[in-house]
């Protein structure tokens, strides 16, 4: 019997790739339940919503569970509207030249700026420079130029799948640009809008170079109302667990806290992720009604 | 249209040239509105280029290029002499991001192949998600994975005392990169077109000669480009690498020893400097440096890419 040594090739070939693509789903269940094992353990109602005590080796996490949040809306209400009003600009108003192309060469270039950097800028622009000093405001500021230009890509792709006759339809009826863009286009883009918006958000709420040095603090109990808390400094979920695995004195001590840390901030992640996914699934599903 | 009388045709006209020209004024107003909004990426950029420039200068002017530059030996706190030597932390960010791409390149190009060409539908509807939700994961968690299983780990395999190391920086900066890799390059074999598939399956290759031989050489740009942005994840990665490597400031010599990468040296000194010191600038010097490396990584992958494009069409 002859031997077909190219099929025998074949199927070894697919057979290694095959196991590069099981070996990412090993990686990303490894990861999963490493975490979920662990923390599971010591979460609790008091572990998400007490303070930590003891030298921070017994007590919850709630205030980087809050400052988390504040960093984070502060971070929606920069990085929102001016990802949407870039997008508009380049999908609605700019047509094709150069000034088009260096927006996205710099939009796909500070995509590609190390976080740290961003970090380091924040920390002169607006720490320093503006006198925000180490605050939410400066945070949530820096972490918004980090996620611009995901919101602006984001906001483009809601843009791009609205079909052109919508545009054509209010245009052929003497509707000016922007009352087309405002009453046919935006209505339609709003969700995978906020689809990006929210996967952006996810990415910058587990950032945690960015908020080292303008406005992480160790150990901060007690956030201020606001708006004065836009000026407090704060602790914040992955800065929490940066400090418990590296910086505690009492590392063996404090890893089970360590341990639920990365569990709620992934659990946080996750869910935002799967929230946007769920509003993608929606929308394309109207949008195919309509 | 309804009938008019010239005269009220006349005032009509009149309001309507009125009303127009205010309209006008708005539209044009909102155009500008939203190409200053536009233009705010490129000020960004350019914001950040020379805040890092400016605020870095005075210490390249003080310590001089060649030390800077060419020395390993950095010591800024140092009672004797304070020294500014950034070559050994090149290196060690050189260093993991390599072995971060020995690792993630062949990984990453395989998953890419097998998700285009021959995944089923629903091992696909799997294997995506994934890949989106592990670009998801947070680095300050991989880091902290990178203390508690990998270092333990390299530790017991190799022996040695710790393994806060070179290595374990490198498996976890791969893992990073990998998700970045692995989109890009399939959307550039998925690109590939179908014409060359059918060519070469027509001829008598099998898919796997065809996958090989035809598709992979045509996705060639798309798949380097696509490295690239890994490699630039990987020099930018901060967390990962502060947490994971063992930051020793000194020049390397293998992979089992403990490195600091530029980045970790600006996490982990700016918080202690004085601002306006020789070593508060230097640090900017190095964040200007490490911006000017990922530019350049984006800017060579862009030029791929574009170039790609075209042939492809």
């Amino acid at each position: 019997m002859k031997i077909n040594w190219r099929n025998i090739t074949q199927f070894l070939g697919f057979t290694v790739l095959r196991m590069a693509a099981i070996f990412v789903i090993l990686v990303l269940a490894f990861i999963i339940y490493d975490i979920a094992s662990n923390g599971a353990k010591v979460i609790s109602w008091e572990f998400i919503t007490q303070k930590p005590t003891k030298g921070m080796t017994a007590g919850g996490i709630w205030p980087a569970i809050v400052g988390t949040f504040w960093v984070s809306l502060v971070t929606i209400f920069f990085a929102v509207p001016m990802g949407m009003f870039t997008a508009i600009y380049l999908n609605e108003y700019a047509t094709q030249g150069k000034i088009i192309r260096i927006i996205r060469l710099a939009i796909r270039n500070l995509s590609g700026v190390p976080s740290i950097v961003y970090g380091l800028f924040g920390f002169a622009l607006f720490v320093l420079m503006m006198n925000l000093g180490l605050s939410v405001l400066s945070a949530g500021l820096t972490l918004g130029l980090l996620t611009l230009p995901w919101t602006i890509t984001a906001s483009e792709e809601a843009l791009k799948t609205v079909p052109m006759s919508y545009r054509e339809g209010a245009l052929a009826l003497g509707a000016t640009k922007w009352q087309t863009i405002r009453t046919n286009v935006l209505p339609y883009a709003i969700p995978g809008m906020l689809t990006g918006t929210i996967l952006g958000l996810a990415r910058a709420a587990g950032e945690t170079a960015p908020i080292l040095f303008t406005g992480a603090a160790f150990f901060w109990p007690v956030l201020p109302s606001f708006p004065k808390v836009l000026i407090s400094q704060f602790m914040a979920l992955p800065y929490h667990l940066f400090i418990m695995s590296t910086q505690h004195h009492e590392i063996a001590k404090v890893r089970p806290i360590a341990y639920g840390t990365a569990l709620v901030l992934i659990v946080l992640i996750l869910t935002m992720n799967i929230l946007a996914i769920l509003i993608r699934y929606r929308f394309r599903r109207k949008y195919k009604r309509a | 249209m309804p009938e008019r009388t010239p005269s009220s045709e006349k005032a009509t006209k009149q309001l309507k040239s009125k009303t127009a020209l205010w309209r006008h004024l708005k539209e044009r107003t909102i155009h500008y509105f939203f190409l200053i909004n536009g233009l705010m990426a490129v000020i960004i950029l350019v914001g950040i280029f020379s805040l890092l420039f400016t605020q870095g200068f005075p210490a390249l002017k003080a310590v001089g290029l060649g030390e800077f530059f060419f020395s390993d030996h950095w010591d800024p706190t140092s009672p004797v002499k304070e020294s500014y030597g950034i070559l050994a932390m090149v290196v060690s960010t050189l260093m993991v991001t390599l072995g971060a791409l020995i690792i993630a390149v062949p990984v990453g190009i395989a998953c890419a192949a097998y998700l285009s060409d021959v995944a089923s539908p629903r091992m696909r509807e799997i294997v995506k998600p994934v890949i989106e939700i592990l670009a998801g994961i947070p680095s300050v968690v991989v880091g902290f994975l990178g203390i508690v299983v990998t270092g333990p780990f390299i530790a017991k395999v190799f022996g040695t005392a710790n393994g806060l190391n070179a290595v374990n920086g490198s498996i976890l900066l791969a893992i990073m990169a990998l998700p970045t890799i692995i989109s890009i390059s399939e959307d550039a074999i998925v690109a590939v077109p179908q014409e060359f598939k059918s060519a070469s399956l027509a001829l008598g290759a099998n898919k796997w000669q065809t996958l090989t031989r035809v598709t992979l050489p045509s996705a060639l740009s798309g798949i380097i480009a696509a490295v690239m942005l890994g490699m630039g994840r990987a020099i930018g990665e901060t967390m990962t690498v502060l947490m994971a490597c063992g930051n020793a400031p000194a020049l390397p010599h293998s992979f089992l020893d403990p490195v600091r990468t530029m980045t970790a040296t600006i996490a982990i000194e700016l918080g202690e400097t004085v601002q306006g010191s020789v070593h508060y600038q230097s640090l900017f010097v190095i964040g200007f440096v490490l911006f000017l490396m990922t530019f350049l990584v984006n800017l060579v992958s862009d030029l791929v890419l574009h170039k790609y494009q075209r042939v492809a069409r």
